[in-house]
Parts: C-alpha cells; sequence; structure tokens
C-alpha cells in the first residue's frame, strides 16, 4: 500500500511544485512532483491518505492528497494558510521545491462501495479529502452508482473547487448541494448547516456508503442524524484530524484511543471513533 | 554458559572486560543526592552502601548498612536514554534543498544495572519503534541504537514502596533481554548470560561454579516480589477507564496535578516526541530536530493553533488511559512496567496505581 523507498522513514524526498492553483482566499492547490526518477516510479497513494509536507527551514506539515491515484506521477495538496509552514506553502510557485513524506493512513473504502451510491459529506476545508473520492468515482463513472455531494461552508468565499465542482456536478447521475452559514452576493444555495441538506437529496442517495470528513461536531451531528434515519453504521466513514508530526504512528501527537490517527486512520469507520467522538477533550 | 558465580571484586574486572571489548561503559553514579547511569571505569564509583527510600512524591539515598552496590533499587533515569535519545538530529536540510540523514552508527554502549521493569521497558518500546506486527515502520535511529547496546541486568533483591513490577509482569527478576544478568548476594554476583555477546564477555570473566547461591539468588528475588504492596488490577482495565471517562475521579486528580510532565519524563515507556526546526544562524541551513514530548503539555494535542485538551483533568486521562488502559488493545500490553517512578517523581505524590482503584472501586458508568 504505501510505497517508502526511503529506508528512512523520518528522511524527506524531494518534490517541485509543477502547477499552483488558487482556490480561494489563503486556499491553494499545490502540484507535486517528485524530483528523483526512482522515488517518483515507486509511489503510489489512494485516495484519503496524506504526506507530510517540509517547507525549508520551517517545519513539516500532514497534507491531504486530493488528485486521483491514477496519476500518482502528479500529487496535489489544497493548502490554507493557518501556520508557519502552511502561510509558507501557498506562497510557492512553480519550480520552488519542498520535502515530501508519504503516502501515509489509510485511504477511503473506494473498494467496499463499488457499485454503491456515494454521499459525501464535507465541511470547510475538509472537502479536500473528501474531493478526492468525488474525482476518483468521477474517473470511474461506471464503477460507482449515484454521487451525491452536501458540501457545507462557513461563508461563500470558503466554497474551493468551483470548476471541478462544476465538472463533478454536471456529470450523470451527481448531485451537489452547498450550504453557507452565512449569506453573501449570489449565493443560491441552502442557507445554514450542512445537516439540514439531508432533506433535500433524493432517498436513494442517503441509502450509499457515506464518507465524511470537516469539523468533528459537524460530522458527529451528520452520522448521528443518519443513524438514525436507520442506516448502519458500517455504512458510515469519516476523516480524522489530530496533529501529526511524523505520520509512523511514532510520535504520539495523533494518539486517539486505541489509535494513531496518522496510520491506523485517517479515515475510520464511524463506528471505530463514535464513542471517543462524544468526549470532550480526548 | 551455566549458571555461574562471580565475587564482588569480580565487578571491577566486569567493567574493565566491557571498556577493553570497546564499549562506552555506563553504570549507576550519584548526582545531587540521586542515582544517574552516567561513564564508570571502576566499581567504586557505583552506589555502595546505599539505599533508596521513595515514597510518592519523596526520594532519599540512605546508607544501607551492607556493603552491597544495587541496593538503592533505581533512579529516575531507565534505559530510555540509551535507546531513545532525549534529544537527537533526524536530519539536516541544505541550502542547495537537499536533505541529509543524521543517522549515524551509534557507539556500542554497556549499561550495568538495567532493572527488569527497565528492560521490561525497553521491550515494550520496541513494539512503538521497530516493525512488527504492532509497528509498519521500524524507527531507524532507535534501531540503530538499541543494536549497539550491550545490557548488564541487575535482579532486584530489594524494593522499595513504589514498585509494583510484579503485578505488571516485569520483574523483579529479568528473564530476558539482557546479555549479563547479575543477582547480588552478601558475598558476591549469581552470572548468568543471555546472548552470544553476553558470553563472550563473561568468558573472560573468573567465574566459579554457583554452589548454591544460586538458590539463595532465587529465594531473594522472590522475597523481593513478596514484599511489593502497590499493584494494578489488570483484568478488563481497558474497558474500565474507557467507560469511566467522565468519571468525578478525573477531576480530582487535576486539582492534584501540576501538568508538569515529570511522570511522562521518568516512564521507561511513553514515546511521544515532537519534532523542531533548528535553523542555521547563517541562513542557510536548517536541522530538523526531535526531543522527548510529553501529552501533559497544551501544545501536545494542539492541532492548527487549536488547544485538543486544554483542562489538565482531560490531559491527566489521556496520558493514564493510553498507558495502562488502550496501549493493550494498540500493543497487547500495558503500558506500564511497575517501576513506580512516576509515583516517586511525581511532585504532588499522585499515585497511578491509586487513582486506577478509585475509578475500579466506584465505576459511574456501566459497560456499553
Amino acid at each position: 500500500m504505501s510505497a517508502l523507498p526511503s529506508n528512512n522513514p523520518y528522511l524527506p524526498m524531494v518534490a517541485e511544485v509543477v502547477d499552483q492553483m488558487e482556490e480561494a482566499p489563503d486556499i491553494v492547490t499545490l502540484r507535486l512532483r517528485l524530483t528523483e526518477p526512482h522515488e517518483r516510479d515507486a509511489y503510489r497513494f489512494e485516495p484519503g491518505q496524506f504526506n507530510m509536507l517540509y517547507l525549508g527551514r520551517v517545519g513539516e506539515v500532514p497534507i491531504s492528497i486530493s488528485s486521483d491515484p491514477a496519476e500518482p506521477e502528479l500529487i496535489d495538496h489544497t493548502i490554507r494558510a493557518v501556520g508557519r509552514v502552511t502561510e509558507g506553502l501557498v506562497r510557492l510557485r512553480e519550480g520552488d521545491k519542498v520535502g515530501l513524506r508519504g503516502p501515509f493512513g489509510t485511504g477511503w473504502p473506494m473498494q467496499k462501495a463499488k457499485d454503491r451510491n456515494l454521499l459525501v459529506i464535507t465541511g470547510g476545508i475538509g472537502c479536500a479529502p473528501t474531493a478526492s473520492v468525488v474525482g476518483y468515482a468521477h474517473e470511474r463513472r461506471d464503477q460507482y452508482g449515484k454521487v451525491t455531494v452536501l458540501h457545507g461552508v462557513r461563508q461563500p468565499r470558503d466554497l474551493i473547487y468551483g470548476n471541478r465542482f462544476d465538472a463533478w456536478c454536471d456529470a450523470k447521475d451527481t448531485q451537489c448541494l452547498f450550504a453557507s452559514q452565512e449569506s453573501g452576493p449570489n449565493w443560491k444555495w441552502h442557507l445554514g448547516l450542512v445537516t439540514e441538506l439531508l432533506d433535500q437529496v433524493e432517498p436513494e442517495a442517503i441509502e450509499g456508503m457515506i464518507m465524511m470528513c470537516g469539523p468533528e461536531p459537524m460530522m458527529r451531528a451528520v452520522a448521528e442524524e443518519l443513524l438514525r434515519r436507520g442506516r448502519p453504521i458500517d455504512d458510515i466513514y469519516l476523516s480524522m484530524e489530530r496533529s501529526m508530526q511524523c505520520g509512523l504512528g511514532h510520535c504520539g501527537h495523533c494518539q486517539y484511543g486505541p489509535d494513531f490517527i496518522c496510520k491506523d486512520g485517517p479515515v475510520f469507520p464511524y463506528a471505530r471513533v463514535r464513542k471517543l467522538m462524544k468526549v470532550k477533550g480526548y | 554458559m551455566d549458571t555461574a558465580f562471580m565475587p564482588k571484586e569480580g565487578l571491577d574486572d566486569l567493567i574493565r572486560q566491557l571498556a577493553d571489548s570497546g564499549y562506552r561503559v555506563f553504570g549507576p553514579t550519584v548526582r545531587a543526592g540521586a542515582v544517574v547511569f552516567d561513564r564508570v571505569d571502576s566499581a567504586a564509583q557505583l552506589p555502595v552502601g546505599l539505599a533508596s527510600v521513595q515514597e510518592p512524591g519523596r526520594y532519599r539515598l540512605e546508607e544501607s548498612g551492607n556493603r552491597r552496590f544495587f541496593d538503592f533499587v533505581n533512579g529516575h533515569e531507565s534505559l530510555k536514554r540509551f535507546t531513545f535519545a532525549s534529544q537527537e538530529k533526524l536530519w539536516s536540510f541544505s541550502a542547495d534543498g537537499t536533505f541529509q540523514s543524521g543517522l549515524s552508527e551509534s557507539p556500542r554502549t554497556a549499561v550495568i544495572g538495567a532493572r527488569a521493569c527497565d528492560i521490561a521497558g525497553m521491550k515494550v518500546q520496541d513494539r512503538t519503534f521497530l516493525k512488527g506486527k504492532h509497528s509498519p515502520h521500524t524507527d531507524p535511529y532507535y534501531a540503530d541504537r538499541r543494536r549497539n547496546l550491550f545490557v548488564v541486568a541487575v535482579n532486584c533483591t530489594v524494593c522499595v514502596s513504589t514498585c509494583f513490577c510484579a503485578s505488571q509482569n516485569a520483574g523483579p527478576m529479568a528473564e530476558d533481554g539482557f546479555d549479563i544478568s547479575l543477582t547480588e548476594l552478601e558475598d558476591g554476583f549469581v552470572v548468568e548470560t543471555g546472548s552470544a555477546a553476553g558470553e563472550a564477555i563473561a568468558a573472560k570473566l573468573d567465574l566459579i561454579p554457583p554452589k548454591g547461591a544460586r538458590e539463595r539468588a532465587e529465594e531473594s528475588i522472590k522475597a523481593c516480589a513478596q514484599a511489593q504492596v502497590r499493584y494494578i488490577d489488570n483484568d478488563g482495565i481497558y474497558e474500565l477507564l474507557f467507560n469511566n471517562l467522565e468519571h468525578p475521579r478525573w477531576d480530582d486528580v487535576a486539582e492534584r496535578c501540576l501538568s508538569c510532565a515529570n511522570c511522562v519524563m521518568v516512564c521507561p515507556t511513553c514515546f511521544c516526541h515532537r519534532e523542531v526546526e533548528v535553523p542555521s544562524m547563517d541562513g542557510t541551513g536548517s536541522d530538523h530536530v526531535r526531543q522527548w514530548d510529553a501529552c501533559f503539555t497544551l501544545e501536545h494535542g494542539s492541532t492548527h493553533g487549536r488547544h485538543l485538551r486544554p483542562e489538565v483533568r482531560q490531559r491527566y486521562r489521556q496520558w493514564l488511559t493510553h498507558k495502562v488502559g488502550a496501549w493493550w488493545e494498540q500493543f497487547e500490553t500495558s503500558g506500564c512496567v511497575g517501576c513506580g517512578r512516576c509515583i516517586t517523581w511525581c511532585p504532588t505524590g499522585i499515585d497511578l496505581t491509586e487513582e486506577i482503584a478509585a475509578i475500579r472501586d466506584q465505576p459511574g458508568e456501566k459497560a456499553s
């Protein structure tokens, strides 16, 4: 699954920025390519996995991979400028270099979801990990049923992947619904919470495999609502987030009950994390 | 090698033989009123005639009234510092955009005086840092130090009030994980070997048949186990703790806990570390360094600037529920080897065995 070409998993590889796409204010997608041919050839990933990206002299951060695994030479990372490292990363331009370690973690259950409908629910920048699901299904349209995307943001300007969403959502058997907690110019979608969108989709959409990413309270609220609506817990998956510094299950920062988010996750069946998600401060 | 006996004077010879074989030799020495591991070249540097009095929040060295070397039991250091460095460079980043590994062959190091609980702690950390059933990746920095470590175990014939290795199946006798083991008697040591490297050193020592010494040693070790007063009831402890995450005892212990992380620093199994960037002063390169970290710091749980465990109650709970609970699920062993250091070195004397017992005595929630 994860291919680590180096026998020292702490040591980064060198990757070059081959493209830089502005998604929203403070949010950028960096398209990276490993510079060493043998590392590039060995590199494979699955939707939902992440890399550790290193900005020279500043530090390393975990960033989800948002591009398609069929093209493992080009690795997209959508990054919001929220700290010292990410503020530097979003300013990189074509030709700049970064360090890259990965891929790490477990991905989305794309095999288990085959021939099923997909319900993808996201909040804020949380749509980056789930964008990989939507893109993956879009590229393999005959392998999946109806795809429904429910995407919630705090304010309209947080909405990213505009063009890509347009392309995905125009496709056959795909429906996208958006919700914003705050209004804004030209906001034509739902005003409110992403959970409220569940009432606007067709019943068969809800019967699909459910994949979520976003703030934990949002994911919990959606998951519990889906359980109330009779969905089996085994159909609900989510991607969790914690501080991750090594990606290897060694540094301990992402310890979550019996799991390390970095290696046992970040994608978990809801049943695995449900109990701890209820506990404040865990 | 069969069990043998080494007269008291043989300890000097053991240190010399290790040094002559190319090891840096560390042994217990006294510094600032406590026993720490330091470089030794003779047995005279060891804490002969000293015993430690250990209680919750208290550590004192006193005269033992005999001339034995190892009655001090332990200090705040375990073997951890020799295998998992408290600070080390992982790699460097150069101005030309390349990375250089900080990994270099570590010096061969012999440590005299590792206790059974320390070896048990090292074996617990192996499950975190070495590739195997419980870890998909080997930490090459740990693996290198581990490979170059020669362990001279000392089986405990004396324990202190904070010891509870017997309840954790971690002592007082080291069953394996050592190169040479010693059990101290009045007139010398019962010697066993546990590896080819240990055999090679033992072959150079003046050893004699043990006669009845082995039986006397076993009796003392057994008595040491029986003298232990503290224990953890490990039966169903993972479920117990995770069914009691809102137990009032967490508030109670938070009133006493300073969140200072002493318990983590002295724990032989705690493995958390943070990675930090140390840019060079000339503005070109940078070192990527790791340091021991602790789940008692605010930053440990912080995810892009948001503190996940702002309350001390939540941080103590994170530590204890992992250490003695979730560790079982994650690594198929307890994360506690019963060395008692976290009890002794806690400035307010918090005793984890008491905290667990308090929850077990009055579980607040029923198992779900």
